[in-house]
């Protein structure tokens, strides 16, 4: 038997059934039923188990305010945890099942921790779990999180796809009910540009859930007659299935646009979800108000319901969640319920009002002034006992109660900005404060007016206020006639006899107990109560339960909830996935690779590539028949020094700087000197950071006479363009000199060893003899007609150039290069062979360049013109950057030549004990020297330059068990000290 | 948040880097101010509670720097101007 539960009426399309299963088990429902409602027309309450407890629990409510109605949507890898089963779309297809129960929802083992509920009060984790410290992470938090908790992740990827986008408006309105809807028609008609977005798949809001006529018509009607007008103005865009999550700065506000929940499976090319970016002129919160419960022992039972979704499971969606149902209140609204069910047929057996003053309704029950002090029923409510004014009790049987505290205003995005929420005591509930985000205003319920008149009326006047604001004039149409009903509410929180369990948090399993035991304890504030107790955490964010809890501990203090006050709301205002967050930022997507113009050349060549900052470089090529990566790297190590070598060097940052005061701002930024240097050479620069640490370095080329090629190390490219920027704008704005990036425009390649003049001369057009062509030379030159440029400069030691052409020309000088090499045995060579060559050199590269370095560290100090203002020059004079017995750069070699290095060891001397106090400084980079046939290192040293010759140790503490290698401390050229080789 | 750049409107702050407090532009002249003068400027700053002057880089736009006075309580943006402009009415040249 299926929809046992189903009653006449409701927005549900009833020619079509949807088929889904909770648990294993089929059920059906029909479109326009959220999960909730089609278990709940299927008799189905219980929804799944508490979080510390494992209390049996169903939906408190039918909105995304749920704390307890969470389950595993769909299975496999679309497996979402954690979703709201009052805000689930039902699709044909959908499985659901419950979380935290094992073996299942209806009989779960750790049940018991509901009968040890005296040991799991507030504070028991922080003061049970304390001893031994080194137990927490390894033996107690596992438990905890395996016992209590929310739904599991699947571990697998999650196969859709996320998106962001960017939208603007005059008037953002964030709800779509009788406010907001007037509010749109308002701005709408006056031709404003509107976003109207509203969590809901229908539009309408508390309407679509209530009996209320608006003029003439049934409010659902009047709503589907107003969204028809307003999908038909063009500047209009009606979002559903949008949460407005976050506001931000300056009218940015972020909405979640649910794109493809309500499917199995997104449509092709669509993504799951959307995150909008939403720049607004104005905005109106039109977010209306979420019901609280009132506490009483053993509140927490399936079919103990918000009065207000009762209404909305029976009027909206034709579901009698029970067949003799009670209503607990403290105020008018709660008596609709009771009404309206009554009017559909079911079986109100009392209603309970706190309340001792008014008119009692006509043919129901009515108590006044009584109270409901507990419930039974193990799986769900099958009775509860009514305290009458009296002093009587009473048991009622029902399997449905609806309890009504009073509405909370959303009041949360107008706190966004830090505005704190008033107490409103008419009311009884915090309205939106002073001082919300600029350009935010608020209408209707979210403003603390309560009625259908109100908010059709604020929702006009706020739209009309805001575009007059724009000066766009909006008129004041006639409003259709709506209920005006005043609210009567008496304060009433909780009944509790001080023994037994009266939840105030049900998602948390925070109740009045524990709040009582944090004021004990004197965590008395919001901000203390929140998270001695977890009040208010978790994916509801205590939106029934948090005023609730207030108003439980200015009880207790004897203060008033306006003077106890509000936890800070902050973004975002329901649960928000991951994935919409990252949207196309996945994967390879995060961070895309930028390719090198040799790079299909080298693909094609089989390359073995390597990250370095956002490129994809060559690491190593191997060639048929090597096994490991040392063979090939010591492989074009000695084919480049023996005869030549190919390396791209495109990543390399070049900028060109041009202007009559090129070369005087070179000195300024560099901390040698370039203004002297002649037209047509290239000089090697040294780029400090104001506070004297080495910022960046490369070579510098003078092309003409006001004009420079700047280049950078790869990593940095982008941050010294920026400083140069900063310098050339703020430090001297007067200077005549220009700027532009061109790493991207040349395509770069080096060509070192001996034969590289050889090589070259076959492939450019000029003369690149010695005398022509000297060390340190730079020019324009062609390469078959097209234009190149080409340096004489080396990072691995030897006769060296590096060429480039224009990006395009890139992979055809590549294949030209290798081909004119062939008759020279040229190797191409990757990074890690130009790592080995340059520390065989010792030149200093990112390992040694790592921000907390000098020149003098480097060996650079000389470097350092005293005799001209620059970046850098004046700290890096500062005693503790000259410090004679500070870090020098020295090169490492094993006094065994089978000895290893590794990079990160430190220096000790011999006999010394491996203690901070002996700490000599460490190696920074290490590489295998296929040419002096050991490994080699260089190494910050305190002293190193004195400790040239000597023996020390370097010690790695961190393998396991630590290693030493005894060492002889060197120059850091390993090769050709007196640069023989790159003048040959 | 949202500059209004001077010479490009209204632009999303992400397209920016940010550096730090305008006071920055007022780097001594290292031939005549020594470590001291430097020291100060480099690292001693006022961390007000509303009204600051900082530095803004329109890295995804124009390049340009950019001095945004801005309260650093309410993210209210007052004005902003082109660095260049500011630094030559401060008096740097070259």
């Amino acid at each position: 038997m299926s929809q046992t539960h189903r009653i006449a009426g409701g927005q549900i399309d009833r020619s079509q059934t949807l088929c889904f299963t909770f648990d294993g088990i089929p059920y059906t429902g029909h479109p326009g039923d959220t999960l909730a409602s089609a278990l709940l027309a299927n008799g189905v309450r219980l929804m799944g188990r508490s979080f510390k407890y494992h209390r049996p629990r169903g939906p408190l409510s039918a909105g995304s305010e749920e704390p307890n109605a969470l389950v595993h949507l769909r299975s496999g890898a679309r497996q979402e945890p954690n979703t709201r089963a009052t805000v689930a779309e039902l699709f044909d297809g959908l499985t659901a099942t419950s979380q935290n129960a094992w073996p299942s929802v209806k009989f779960d083992a750790l049940a018991i921790n509901d009968r040890l509920n005296t040991f799991f009060t507030a504070g028991f984790y922080y003061k049970t779990f304390m001893w031994p410290k080194s137990f927490w992470e390894r033996v107690y938090e596992p438990i905890i999180r395996r016992a209590a908790g929310l739904g599991a992740l699947t571990r697998t990827e999650d196969p859709d796809e996320y998106d962001k986008g960017f939208l603007h408006c005059d008037l953002l309105i964030i709800g779509a009910g009788p406010a907001g809807l007037s509010a749109a028609l308002t701005a709408g008609r006056a031709g404003a540009r509107v976003i109207l977005a509203d969590e809901d798949f229908c539009m309408g809001g508390r309407l679509n859930a209530e009996t209320l006529t608006v003029g003439e018509s049934a409010g659902a009607d009047w709503v589907a007659a107003v969204v028809a007008e307003l999908s038909a103005m063009p500047d209009v865009r009606l979002m559903a299935r949008t949460t407005v999550v976050g506001a931000f700065d300056h009218g940015i506000y972020s909405a979640v646009e649910r794109v493809s929940d309500h499917l199995a499976i997104p449509e092709k090319g669509k993504p799951r979800q959307t995150l909008w970016r939403i720049y607004s002129r104005r905005a109106l919160l039109a977010g209306g108000a979420t019901e609280r419960p009132i506490a009483f022992e053993n509140n927490d039972r399936p079919g103990v319901m918000l009065a207000g979704s009762l209404r909305a499971y029976a009027n909206r969606w034709g579901v009698a969640v029970g067949d003799r149902v009670a209503i607990f209140t403290n105020n008018e609204d709660g008596l609709r319920t009771a009404t309206d069910l009554q009017a559909k047929g079911v079986d109100v057996v009392a209603v309970i009002d706190a309340r001792t003053d008014g008119p009692l309704l006509p043919g129901i029950r009515h108590l006044k002034g009584a109270d409901v002090v507990d419930s039974s029923g193990r799986l769900g409510l099958t009775s509860i006992t009514v305290r009458q004014m009296n002093g009587k009790t009473e048991i009622l049987r029902v399997s449905a109660l609806g309890v009504s505290g009073g509405w909370n205003p959303n009041v949360n995005i107008t706190s966004h900005h830090r505005s704190k929420p008033v107490w409103d005591e008419a009311i009884q509930s915090f309205v939106p404060g002073a001082g919300g985000p600029p350009g935010l205003s608020v209408a209707g319920a979210a403003s603390g007016v309560m009625s259908t008149h109100g908010a059709l009326t604020g929702g006009q006047a706020q739209a009309m206020a805001a575009l007059a604001d724009l000066g766009i004039l909006a008129k004041a149409d006639r409003l259709p006639t709506a209920e005006d009903a005043p609210v009567s509410i008496t304060p009433k929180w909780y009944v509790w006899g001080g023994k037994g369990r009266a939840w105030v948090d049900p998602q948390n399993d925070v109740t009045i107990k524990d709040i009582k035991l944090a004021h004990q304890e004197n965590f008395t504030s919001a901000e203390h109560l929140k998270r001695y107790t977890t009040l208010g955490m978790a994916t509801d964010q205590g939106k029934t339960g948090n005023v609730l809890g207030l108003a439980v501990m200015a009880g207790l203090t004897g203060q008033s909830i306006a003077q106890t006050g509000t936890t800070v709301y902050r973004p975002p205002y329901t649960p928000v996935a991951m994935g919409v967050l990252a949207g196309r930022s996945r994967g390879k997507d995060f961070k895309p690779f930028r390719l090198t113009p040799s790079h299909v050349w080298a693909e094609e060549q089989g390359a073995v590539f390597v990250e370095v900052g956002m490129w994809l470089r060559t690491q190593w090529l191997p060639k048929p028949g090597e096994t490991t990566w040392r063979e090939s790297v010591d492989r074009e190590v000695l084919a480049t020094r023996r005869s030549v070598g190919i390396c791209d060097v495109t990543t390399l940052g070049k900028i060109d700087i041009q202007g009559a005061d090129a070369g005087a701002f070179l000195d300024r930024v560099y901390a040698n000197t370039f203004s002297t240097l002649a037209v047509g050479k290239c000089r090697y620069g040294l780029m400090l950071r104001e506070d004297g640490i080495v910022f960046d370095d490369g070579t510098t080329a003078r092309m003409g006479t006001h004009e420079y090629v700047m280049t950078t190390t790869t990593a940095n490219a982008v941050t010294v363009f920026r400083h140069l920027e900063f310098c050339r704008q703020v430090l001297w704005p007067d200077m005549d000199v220009q700027l532009i990036s061109a790493t991207e425009a040349w395509a770069q390649y080096s060509v070192a060893g001996p034969n590289a003049r050889k090589l070259l001369g076959k492939v450019v057009d000029q003369d690149i003899s010695d005398v022509a062509f000297p060390y340190m030379g730079a020019g324009n030159i062609t390469v078959g007609g097209l234009r190149a440029r080409l340096f004489r400069i080396s990072f691995s030691g030897e006769l060296a150039y590096e060429i480039a052409v224009p990006t395009r020309y890139g992979d055809a000088l590549i294949r030209r290069l290798v081909e004119s090499g062939t008759e020279f045995d040229a190797v191409v060579y990757g990074t890690e062979a130009l790592g080995v060559m340059r520390i065989e050199k010792g030149h200093v590269a990112g390992n040694e360049l790592n921000g907390q370095s000098t020149a003098l560290n480097m060996g650079l100090g000389k470097m350092v013109s005293q005799k001209k203002d620059s970046i850098g020059m004046v700290l890096s004079g500062r005693d503790g950057l000259t410090d004679p017995n500070g870090y020098r750069l020295v090169g490492v070699r094993p006094v065994d030549p089978s000895g290893k290095l590794t990079a990160g060891s430190h220096f000790l001397e011999i006999g010394a004990k491996p203690v901070i106090e002996n700490d000599g400084g460490w190696l920074t980079s290490k590489v295998y020297s296929p040419h002096l046939g050991c490994d080699i290192a260089l190494g910050y040293l305190k002293a190193g330059d004195q400790k040239i010759g000597q023996r020390m140790r370097v010690v790695n503490l961190l393998a396991k068990p630590a290693t030493e290698t005894e060492v002889e401390i060197v120059s850091p050229h390993f090769v050709d000290p007196q640069g023989e080789r790159l003048r040959g | 948040m949202i500059i209004d750049h001077p010479i490009l409107g209204p632009r999303d702050a992400q397209e920016f880097v940010y550096l730090g407090d305008a006071v920055l532009m007022n780097r001594p002249d290292g031939m005549t101010s020594g470590i001291e003068v430097f020291h100060d400027w480099l690292y001693t700053r006022d961390n007000p509670a509303g009204e600051h002057r900082e530095l803004w880089y329109h890295e995804q736009g124009d390049r340009s720097w950019l001095v945004v006075t801005r309260n650093t309580v309410t993210h209210e943006i007052t004005k902003v101007e082109l660095a260049r402009d500011v630094a030559r009415r401060m008096g740097r040249t070259k």
